[in-house]
């Protein structure tokens, strides 16, 4: 347990050290979220229409460009090399860094998803609800990622390959998601959505870390 | 015969070798009586004429897109279990044939519902599942293409197939529920009890996509033992015999 707190704070002052880098993909998921009112319209129900699933597509993609630099640096350092021959079974510092990963690109999307809903004019409760919904479904993302990131460890071209192996994945995710704050605008209820989305979220908790162990193993030998 | 002496790529080898052109025949047999019953002999439909004979295609190859999805990850499920190598490589061998079925059933479903439903494609629940799986097989065919080592490729492409199954059902599940929430229900085409030869017709069709998935994976599966055992003596002789020179290293 003392290797999970030592990876999970290594990471976590990482990725303050690299913070600049950190912004860069909040900016694109604020910009991504942007675009979409000058292509398609900006009238106050249009925007109400699309704005949760814009919001959670933002959120994927940026997703999808913190992804890579989960695994790489440590990779090309040796470090994970080193942490692969440690005697401490790989599924506790995998578990630790995907929630380091998590807590540094994930909630930050969580926390500005608010600033975005107001853009798109979804009211105080829907933002809350979309916030929620992102709470769960980020991490899915996260720890779906982490194993799509381990198969593609150094390979060419790895970032567009990573984005063919886990977008498909993430289907369900976006489906529940979104829908969330779709089904509470239609006044259906929420419970359904969040509970799928916490099902997965311990699914994937539950079975994800071993699949990127095992994945990591093939990339470093 | 002790079936699990099949296992070696060497006995495979021969095996398969003499089975090919047997499934490549009954493909061809099957096809054509399919064709035959589907297309000559079976009664037009009563609500949508003529168009519906598109499923004589259509529906084989969507099971069959399907079946070899699950058929793969269980040769990925093997080969991550006990290590064989002709897991791995039945794996490969399979995913084109996977991926080319996936599209013919998109491709038809697509030309039968211009006439039936006036679109070609609808955000209807299980076009949008193949469509997801036509992705996982790219996915899987771009990843075991990548990697240059072919043993971290075998891994990788196991893993990823079985993380995929392991979605798929909730993939559906889960573009059933966005449809309904979304769409209403759909139309669905006219599901009247099917008369006895058009059913015979779907039924000889699947038949010979079985046959034809089987003759194709198992020539391709040949291909791969070849170049990935090329090392070992009996290989080298049988690159040698069949004389194509090239491949030969040692």
């Amino acid at each position: 347990m003392n290797l999970f707190f030592a990876v999970l704070r290594r990471d976590l002052l990482l990725a303050w050290r690299t913070r600049a880098e950190l912004g860069v993909a909040l900016a694109f998921f604020v910009i991504v979220a942007s675009l979409f009112p000058f292509a398609i319209g900006a009238e106050t129900a249009r925007l109400q229409a699309v704005g949760a699933g814009v919001v959670w597509v933002a959120a994927l993609l940026a997703g999808l460009l913190a992804l890579p630099r989960l695994f790489a640096a440590d990779h090309d350092s040796g470090v994970l090399e080193q942490l692969l021959l440690s005697p401490e079974p790989p599924v506790l510092w995998v578990t630790a860094k995907i929630l380091a990963h998590w807590l540094a690109t994930g909630l930050p999307l969580v926390l500005l998803s608010p600033l975005l809903a107001m853009m798109y004019q979804l009211s105080a409760e829907s933002g809350g609800v979309l916030m929620l919904a992102l709470l769960l479904g980020t991490p899915v993302f996260s720890l779906l990622g982490a194993v799509c990131a381990a198969l593609t460890l150094g390979l060419h071209g790895a970032g567009a390959l990573l984005a063919l192996l886990l977008l498909p994945l993430c289907v369900p995710v976006l489906v529940f998601g979104a829908g969330a704050v779709s089904a509470w605008s239609a006044g259906v209820g929420l419970a359904a959505h969040l509970s799928l989305l916490g099902g997965g979220l311990l699914a994937a908790i539950a079975l994800a870390p071993w699949a990127c162990a095992a994945a990591l193993r093939l990339g470093v030998d | 015969m002790n079936l699990f002496r099949l296992s070696s790529p060497q006995t495979f080898y021969p095996f398969a070798g003499r089975l090919v052109p047997v499934f490549a025949m009954l493909a061809a047999l099957c096809c054509a009586a399919g064709l035959a019953l589907g297309l000559a002999m079976a009664p037009t439909d009563a609500i949508q004429g003529e168009v519906y004979r598109i499923i004589f295609i259509h529906v084989p190859a969507a099971w069959m897109s399907m079946f070899i999805y699950l058929v793969m990850a269980f040769w990925a499920a093997v080969g991550l279990g006990l290590g064989t190598r002709l897991s791995f490589y039945m794996m490969r061998a399979l995913a084109p044939t996977g991926a080319l079925f996936c599209f013919i059933a998109l491709w038809t479903g697509a030309l039968w519902g211009k006439p039936t439903w006036g679109t070609y494609w609808a955000w209807d629940a299980r076009m949008t599942s193949q469509l997801l799986l036509q992705f996982l097989y790219f996915g899987f065919m771009a990843l075991t293409a990548a990697i240059e080592d072919p043993r971290r490729g075998d891994k990788a492409g196991a893993i990823l197939a079985l993380v995929g199954a392991v979605n798929v059902p909730v993939i559906y599940f889960s573009v059933q529920w966005w449809n309904t929430l979304h769409q209403g229900a759909s139309v669905k085409p006219g599901q009247s009890s099917m008369a006895t030869l058009m059913l015979a017709g779907m039924l000889v069709m699947a038949f010979a996509a079985w046959f034809y998935s089987l003759a194709v994976s198992w020539a391709r599966a040949r291909r791969i033992i070849l170049e990935r055992e090329r090392h070992t003596d009996w290989a080298h002789a049988e690159i040698a015999r069949s004389g194509s020179g090239e491949g030969g290293r040692r």
